[in-house]
């Protein structure tokens, strides 16, 4: 066997790997984080929970095109009370679980938070860069500097726990809206979140296919994006930075990683490559670092850089 | 792999009973019996359905008219277009050779009726409500039938009559779908008799292939781990005849 270590720690929090589930994929219960983590995650995140129950929009809230994936789902979730229920007991799932948390204003964060804290969450993710859900994210203000400091102040103030907040590839300033966050306490940035909103017509039907007409990508298409972003913010701030966005095999990670990501997230890759892809990408890391002469994941980090 | 609807015409309706209607389509996929479509109208919503008629390239579905969505469909006419999507999921593994039984209730019955089509032989019984709710009485020669109201066949629920059956006669394997409580019950009765079977399950479905959760059963993603699931496998779904996930991602108990 390879003597490749592929294990990494964020936050202080210890992972057999660099891979996470990203939030919005299969998090919607702890029977499928546990089966994510029997299928190779290092850690995983669930669907982003807000204080009320959320129906989202109607159908179609997920399409596929030939270089990713459009969605707007619209947050849909049971609400903290049910989420606390749900997300009981969450040593059954065998890794880190990651809380995703949403709000409309900084209040409904912080209530989200305080309602989670009976479970064995490893980390909260505000996730203040959803592109197509109107109150939430962009469409709110969240994702500005001021915005995310405020809401990650209010977060702060709530809970121990590493705060990851996850900021959208749209914003030029993306680096201010990383600082605003680290001095408002984040302990890691997460990049990034879907971008756009694009739109996917129908010929035929001559309309929008998404019910909410637009939706975010996320896939291939917004691999390069994601790169840049996690480079870029790599010198800007500090605290650790992890990878998503369009990474579905070993040598996409290490690309992440290479631009400076300590972990990366998983969501579209299981389209393209089912539940396993967390193993796969696991694998086909290991691989190459073999044939390229390297044992630690961690040495790799920033590897891109001058 | 891109799965995008595609727009087709509605090129014939049929009347199955005054709240189920059937509409075909054109669609040259290779369909599994059990598999399904995501059935689109443009501006509306988007609902799954079993594919209930495969007639070479010709497609059908029957739809229940239930909901805001399945009213707007049974207002479609012949010349309509709607959107499909698929084929998704995993569909019933036949065996033609052996003797087996396929017990629908209500609507679920849909899902079953190309089973029996690939079936040579097999015994169906079908239950509903009511004796106009019955499905396909042209289509299927000899089924076992029970109704709530004892308007036809047997008075009484399908699992009444599946155990009734049970006493006389011997079955290799049983193909089910329905409300999942009777599922449930039949799954039962096949694993005290010794009997295979295979049951498609019913959640609210949104992407159709396997990256949102929302159809979980159990960690079992119903879209494409499913919807038809054996009896080995249900024994693992905790949730299965009990919990269904709503639209928002709440659990409720049936």
């Amino acid at each position: 066997m390879s003597k490749i270590n592929l294990s990494v720690n964020v936050c202080n929090i210890q992972l057999t790997n660099p891979t996470i589930l990203a939030s919005g994929i299969l998090g919607t219960t702890k029977a499928l984080l546990k089966r994510v983590a029997q299928n190779g995650a290092g850690a995983v995140t669930i669907k982003s929970i807000s204080v009320e129950p959320r129906e989202g929009h109607k159908n179609p809230t997920v399409i596929t095109f030939d270089a990713g994936m459009l969605n707007a789902v619209g947050y849909s979730n049971p609400g903290v009370v049910a989420a606390a229920k749900e997300f009981a007991g969450l040593q059954d799932v065998g890794v880190p679980v990651i809380a995703s948390v949403i709000g409309t204003q900084k209040e409904d964060f912080a209530r989200v938070v305080a309602g989670l804290s009976g479970s064995k969450f490893s980390a909260i993710e505000i996730p203040l860069s959803c592109p197509h859900t109107p109150g939430f994210g962009l469409l709110a203000g969240q994702g500005t500097p001021q915005g995310t400091f405020d809401i990650t102040s209010a977060v702060r103030k709530v809970t121990e726990l590493p705060i990851f907040v996850k900021l959208s590839p749209n914003i030029p300033e993306i680096c201010a809206v990383a600082k605003a966050a680290e001095d408002a306490g984040a302990n890691a940035i997460t990049a990034v979140n879907s971008m756009g909103p694009g739109m996917i017509i129908n010929i035929e039907a001559q309309k929008p296919i998404l019910s909410f007409k637009v939706g975010g990508v996320t896939g291939d298409a917004l691999r390069p994006i994601a790169v840049r972003c996690v480079y870029d913010l790599y010198k800007a701030v500090k605290i650790p930075v992890i990878g998503v966005g369009g990474i579905s095999t070993g040598r996409h990670a290490i690309e992440m990683i290479m631009a400076g990501a300590s972990a990366v997230g998983i969501g579209t890759g299981v389209y393209y490559r089912g539940i396993e892809v967390f193993k796969r990408v696991c694998e086909e890391m290991t691989l190459w670092m073999e044939e390229n002469g390297f044992d630690d994941i961690n040495k790799i980090v920033g590897a891109a850089h001058d | 792999m891109i799965e995008q609807p595609r727009m087709v015409k509605i090129c014939d309706i049929w009347d199955e009973s005054p709240s189920v209607k059937a509409f075909f389509f054109k669609f040259d996929l290779h369909f599994d019996p059990g598999q399904f479509v995501m059935v689109w109208i443009p501006l509306l919503d988007e609902k799954p359905f079993t594919i209930s008629y495969i007639r070479n390239d010709l497609m059908g579905v029957s739809v229940l008219k239930r909901g805001m969505f399945t009213n707007a469909l049974h207002n479609k006419k012949i010349g309509d277009m709607i959107g499909i999507r698929g084929p998704y999921g995993k569909g019933f593994g036949l065996q033609t050779n052996s003797n087996s039984c396929v017990v629908g209730g209500g609507i679920g019955m849909a899902s079953l009726a190309t089973v029996v089509d690939r079936l040579n032989d097999a015994t169906i019984i079908q239950g509903a409500r009511t004796a106009s709710e019955i499905l396909y009485q042209k289509r299927f020669k000899d089924m076992n039938l029970c109704t709530d109201d004892g308007t036809t066949g047997f008075k009484g629920t399908t699992v009444d009559l599946f155990r009734k059956l049970l006493t006389r006669r011997r079955f290799q394997k049983v193909y089910a779908c329905g409300p999942e409580k009777m599922l449930y019950k039949v799954v039962e009765l096949c694993r005290n008799h010794g009997i295979e079977g295979e049951v498609s399950l019913d959640r609210y479905i949104k992407c159709g292939f396997g990256v949102c959760g929302q159809c979980d059963c159990s960690g079992q993603r119903v879209c494409v781990d499913g919807p038809v699931f054996n009896i080995k496998e249900l024994s693992k779904m905790e949730d299965f005849g009990k919990v269904t996930i709503l639209k928002t991602g709440a659990r409720v108990v049936y």
